[in-house]
């Protein structure tokens, strides 16, 4: 068995947790930690951070949010954005993350997929791909969905998995925010054409959604941000529903004493 | 308050092991000094990474006889993901590599085929159910007591601890088909594939059993 990870994805414009439609227009939501620590007492199996003006502003003020978190929420952390060099990704780490999903420096340059591998493992190395439809194919995109690579999603994933990465974080730019459900042609391409783990994002809106990106496009993990965010659901309610499904899951029964 | 030692050898993010400590009340001392690694109370080796690495690190800050003299005393060690397989004799990742040897038994590679057919992804990256196994009585001697068959834990890894003796695991789990150790236990020493320190609640558990040991 395989129990599929439903992870809680926090796209942060510091100091706030923000959701946008596409990657754009966002609205602030509030304070990252204390939906982050909601989400731990709901039994998240994982959290994925991403600071999504790092790459365009140069700044890393998401560390601050990160050791914060990390006092007492005790499953993995993801940081992603604007880690450019493996001194920002030594500086997520001490921060509290336990791996680190790059885009935009991976697409620029691809050896340092390498280098993070090499230094730190290759199940810190999370390479993030964001994927836009073009026609029959998808291209990968950096700057949230601004800028073209005009790399091909799946040569990218494949290269991606050659060089080193342990788990690739595939967003849908066309799904992003829309809780219309994920691109499960997308993510049944990629989980097709490698064999390291794959985390599907973007377009989660109601638990049923996850029947045919798991069951038909063989995710591995699915993120969810808009539908958790929002409160339409709980993760106890997702949990349930992939019970029901028999799309299994991790069970949770309370954090405990702690 | 309990004293925890907490080997510092180079090898991945000490943080969460610390603030896992911390969490459950440990008096947490992270060091590569020899001396306090062999008087230390209780000794956590952790780690992520290559084996030949770790051990290489291990090598390098010499802290190993500190390591052998600290588990001649009788007191716990426990090991965790790397730490754990080098408990072991050797290991298989990147050619054949000696490991600390309290355990005997292999490190290799978790098999992503049955046969010909492509069967499970490596690495193994989720939360996997403890179950029991051959030696499984012993679960309630360990720093498992406060654990039950069935609770979750959190494992990342692509290789796998084979014991020589089967009477040395006292738990495992089930990934896509494969039996993964997820427990060695030997006399005073205990080593998790998995991470207790991100295993939310089961997990600090766990610790805390450890530094009440």
């Amino acid at each position: 068995m395989r129990n599929v990870r439903l992870i809680a994805r926090l796209d942060v414009k510091a100091p706030n947790l923000v959701k946008g439609i596409q990657l754009e227009g966002l609205r602030k939501m509030g304070d990252p930690n204390e939906f982050a620590r909601n989400y731990y007492d709901q039994g998240v199996d994982e959290l994925f951070y991403a600071d999504i003006v790092a790459s365009l502003y140069e700044r890393n003020s998401l560390l601050d949010i990160i050791e914060k978190t990390t006092d007492d929420i005790f499953v993995p952390i993801t940081v992603g954005g604007g880690l450019r060099s493996i001194d920002d990704v030594a500086a997520a780490l001490r921060a509290g993350a336990d791996k680190v999903s790059i885009n935009t420096a991976a697409i620029k340059n691809p050896q340092i997929i390498s280098d993070v591998s090499r230094r730190f493992g290759s199940q810190c190395m999370v390479l993030s791909i964001q994927a836009k439809r073009n026609g029959d194919h998808w291209e990968a995109y950096y700057d949230n969905g601004r800028e073209h690579s005009h790399m091909d999603v799946i040569e990218w994933a494949k290269r991606g998995q050659e060089l080193g990465a342990g788990e690739i974080m595939l967003t849908s730019v066309d799904m992003e925010g829309t809780a219309k459900g994920f691109d499960v042609d997308l993510v049944k391409a990629v989980t097709d054409a490698v064999t390291i783990p794959v985390i599907a994002s973007g377009g989660m809106g109601k638990p049923e959604d996850i029947n045919t990106v798991v069951n038909d496009g063989h995710a591995d993990a699915v993120a969810m941000a808009y539908v958790l965010h929002y409160g339409h659901y709980r993760l106890d309610d997702i949990r349930n529903h992939c019970i029901e499904q028999d799309i299994p899951v991790r069970r949770f029964n309370g954090i405990g004493e702690f | 308050m309990s004293q925890v030692v907490v080997i510092d050898y180079g090898m991945g993010n000490l943080k969460s092991v610390h603030r896992g400590l911390e969490k459950v009340g440990a008096d947490v001392l992270i060091t590569s000094d020899p001396d306090k690694i062999a008087s230390a109370e209780r000794l956590i080796l952790p780690g992520v990474g290559a084996f030949d690495d770790g051990m290489k690190g291990l090598a390098d800050t010499g802290v190993i006889p500190s390591i052998n003299e600290f588990v001649q005393t009788g007191r716990p060690l426990m090991g965790i993901c790397l730490g754990m397989q080098m408990l072991l004799s050797k290991s298989e990742e990147h050619g054949i590599h000696q490991g600390l040897n309290f355990i005997p038994g292999t490190v290799k590679k978790i098999p992503s085929h049955d046969g010909d057919i492509f069967r499970r992804k490596i690495p193994h990256i989720g939360w996997s159910a403890l179950r029991l196994s051959a030696s499984s009585d012993h679960w309630n001697e360990t720093m498992l007591s406060a654990t039950n068959e069935g609770e979750y834990f959190y494992f990342v890894h692509s290789y796998m601890a084979v014991t020589e003796s089967d009477s040395d695991v006292i738990a495992e789990c089930e990934y896509d088909g494969q039996r993964i150790t997820a427990v060695v236990h030997k006399d005073n020493i205990i080593g998790m594939q998995f991470h207790p320190e991100k295993s939310c609640g089961s997990g600090l558990c766990i610790l805390k059993q450890f530094i009440s040991t």
